[in-house]
């Protein structure tokens, strides 16, 4: 009898525990409070977002006497923080007033019927004609309404070494025009400058949606329109020659030997590898990457490079043969959303009109290294000023594209991942890569799509 | 029926625990298994019945997958780990204090660390510029990229590194377990040490050589982390053994409902190893 006694107590313990907890999340609904869930670095020391979330919370608190704001910063990696919001979305008695959603599955979370449509509220908002038309359209669900108001953006280009463009006979103002300019300069540098890697194209699984987004589809966005979603039709394209082609590009730079080794290319580390090694060790030429990599190498970063601003140059993507715009560039970000369970969505509203106020909109894109989707934020002299490049970075705003929004988007990236994957490794042809992706996204839709040649 | 009753009395929580901690997961993953769930993207699930199953047993990725974590599996549960425990462990009965002391600390330090720190470690020995080839370099021998060129067997060589301790603790104690005058006959007998090892050692730890194998076969079934950390499954799908296919269709894919019908089959396979070794333990010598 002795030795179940602490097994009953236990049981006991934790009957009790649920219960009081369960009884304690109800309870919770306060008139005056908005809760406000984020994500949280999994890195204690990054305390960015943290830091301005909460300087927001301060001025709403003074500016709505009596109002509180609760936050709820989430720490986890992305996949978690996707995992824990759709859940506490789920129910009414945990769904936060405002939430910070990924534009990468805010399609996803639309379809689920976890968010409210902002369209009252964005009609009477001044601040909603300052956004740029793309990113108007980043968080815009299948049914023509709004879920979301971004909070900055990134967009995609080249960077290039100059002392490196030297030794190779490469102009300091290099502007390749068509994808085979930025092959043949990655081949004069393999020829005279060896040692240096001469083209990064991020591709396999290993990197995961950044070789989806900053590899495959900056190439597959330059050969023509709707090559991976025709919104007309409003299927997925299959068969496609800008697919093919793409798939031949990542082909010719991993068999050619202009990229890094294929093992390094297809590893996790590749990215890191990229930005803390390669670039700053000029063992890199040519990197197609995203506009934040130079905070990086600011003195806050993770690898201070003080020369950066000068050594790396910044060129416009081309399309395939040069087509009007004749740059591409594809854009991500995140939207403060309010979920369809919310309990106080008046409240939570008022808390975007303070986020996306110029000056907040300001103060986080100088602070988080993100890209202004306000125009009036663009313009101002000091987001211009606050990290080198980004006049460059914001300028292909204008052009940019987002991902398609849909919930079976992130399917087709993780098809796409291994299409390139198989490619680079040599395990499969352009062609029978292709191929079997066609496979995969007609039984991801149930054939429900649009074959073009 | 009353006496029964008040009997299991005492035992009720525990019962309620295991019911509601261990056989509750189990059935909702059962349940789960035979629905289409998804993470995300998705306003209701429904019931497909065995679909999830036909669709693995007619995916050539799932069958790839099979194929790898038996190759995996034999290779450094099998071969690997029991083999060189039992080696490790005879040859330490006969090694002097302090060479027994540091082995057995190196190898049980292999076992203790955490999987994901394995991972990384094994990684950096394995990788192109890591410490296995400045060894090959030094030596003046010709390099490796395995973790490119036969990434099954670089994991395969992490596990063993990784899960020998355990072989080579079951192995001590079931020789320490041999009694001395046994092989002392054996040796006046004029029995050489091979003989001796087939015809004396290995009959008497038989029990543990079963245990040990089927230890090390459910554990190395499940490992993830390792493999992982070194390759992702990669590249391509040549590392992709079934724990990680089962969390790349479900985490990665979304696709929760396939990707807990994996995790069934993969029970499954665990089921069949077990059911041979105990087969294999049930008979007399």
């Amino acid at each position: 009898m002795r030795s179940t006694t602490p097994v009953a107590l236990f049981t006991a313990a934790v009957l009790a525990a649920g219960a009081l907890t369960g009884c304690g999340s109800g309870s919770g609904a306060d008139r005056n409070t908005v809760k406000v869930a984020f994500i949280k670095d999994t890195n204690n020391r990054v305390k960015v977002r943290d830091d301005y979330v909460a300087l927001v919370a301060r001025q709403f608190e003074k500016a709505n006497p009596g109002k509180k704001v609760k936050l709820i910063p989430v720490q986890a990696s992305e996949n978690d923080y996707y995992t824990k919001i759709q859940q506490m979305m789920r129910s009414p008695k945990t769904a936060p007033d405002l939430v910070y959603e990924d534009t990468f599955l805010i399609s996803s979370d639309i379809r689920a019927g976890l968010l409210r449509p902002l369209d009252p509220y964005l009609k009477s908002w001044d601040g909603w004609r300052q956004f740029e038309p793309s990113a108007k359209a980043a968080a815009r669900g299948q049914d023509g309404r709004t879920y979301g108001v971004p909070d900055g953006t990134d967009t995609r280009g080249l960077w290039f070494n100059r002392t490196v463009f030297a030794k190779a006979g490469l102009p300091a103002d290099w502007h390749p025009r068509t994808w085979d300019e930025v092959l043949d300069a990655a081949r004069t540098i393999k020829r005279k400058v060896p040692g240096v890697i001469p083209l990064n194209v991020f591709t396999g699984k290993g990197a995961g949606e950044a070789a989806v987004m900053q590899g495959f589809e900056m190439l597959l966005y330059g050969t023509g329109p709707d090559q991976l979603y025709d919104p007309a039709a409003k299927k997925w394209v299959t068969g496609t020659r800008g697919f093919r082609d793409s798939l031949r590009f990542l082909d010719t730079v991993y068999r050619e030997k202009l990229g890094p080794e294929v093992s390094d290319a297809l590893s996790p580390n590749i990215q890191t590898n990229v930005a803390a090694e390669l670039l700053p060790e000029q063992k890199l030429a040519i990197d197609l990457d995203g506009s934040w990599l130079g905070q990086q190498w600011q003195k806050t970063g993770g690898t201070p490079w003080p020369q950066w601003a000068r050594t790396l140059g910044q060129a416009p993507f081309p399309t395939q043969a040069g087509a009007p715009p004749g740059r591409v560039s594809l854009a991500g970000g995140w939207t403060w959303s309010i979920p369809a369970r919310a309990p106080q969505p008046a409240l939570a509203w008022k808390l975007i009109e303070t986020f996306q106020s110029k000056a907040n909109a300001l103060e986080w894109c100088t602070r988080g290294a993100q890209l202004a989707v306000r125009k009036d934020v663009a313009a101002d002299p000091r987001y211009l000023t606050s990290v080198p490049g980004i006049g460059f970075f914001t300028q292909l705003v204008a052009v940019s594209r987002y991902r398609p929004a849909l919930p079976a988007y992130p399917q087709v990236a993780a098809a796409i991942g291994e299409a390139t994957e198989a490619v680079t490794a040599g395990d499969a042809t352009p062609e029978q890569a292709a191929s079997r992706y066609d496979d995969t996204v007609r039984s991801l839709t149930g054939g429900a799509v649009l074959t073009k040649p | 029926m009353i006496r029964r009753l008040l009997r299991w009395s005492p035992l009720a929580p525990a019962t309620v625990l295991l019911l509601l901690f261990l056989a509750g997961p189990v059935g909702y993953c059962g349940y789960l298994a035979v629905t289409d769930t998804q993470l995300t993207g998705q306003e209701s699930a429904s019931f497909v019945g065995l679909a999830n199953f036909r669709h693995a047993l007619a995916d050539p990725e799932f069958r790839n997958a099979v194929l790898l974590t038996l190759v995996f599996t034999v290779v450094s549960a099998l071969l690997g780990q029991n083999t060189l425990g039992l080696a490790l462990a005879g040859l330490l009965r006969r090694a002097s204090r302090p060479v027994r002391t540091v082995t057995g600390a190196v190898v049980i330090t292999a076992w203790v660390l955490p999987e994901i720190v394995a991972g990384f470690l094994l990684y950096t020995f394995f990788e192109r510029r890591g410490t296995l080839n400045a060894v090959l370099a030094w030596l003046h021998l010709p390099t490796q990229d395995w973790l490119f060129t036969l990434p099954i067997l670089a994991v395969s060589f992490a596990n063993v590194w990784r899960g020998t301790a355990f072989s080579m603790l079951v192995y001590s104690a079931a020789l320490a377990e041999i009694p001395q005058e046994v092989t002392e006959s054996a040796e006046v007998d004029g029995a050489g040490g091979l003989r001796r090892l087939w015809h004396i050692t290995l009959p008497m730890i038989r029990r543990s050589i079963g245990t040990n194998l089927m230890l090390n076969t459910l554990q190395t079934l499940s490992v993830f982390g390792l493999i992982w950390a070194l390759t992702r499954g990669g590249p391509g799908n040549r590392s992709q053994t079934l724990p990680v296919f089962m969390y790349d269709q479900a985490f990665v894919k979304s696709l929760i409902g396939y990707g807990t019908a994996v995790a069934l089959l993969l029970l499954v396979v665990g089921a069949l190893f077990s059911a041979v070794y105990l087969r294999l333990l049930r008979e007399e010598v």
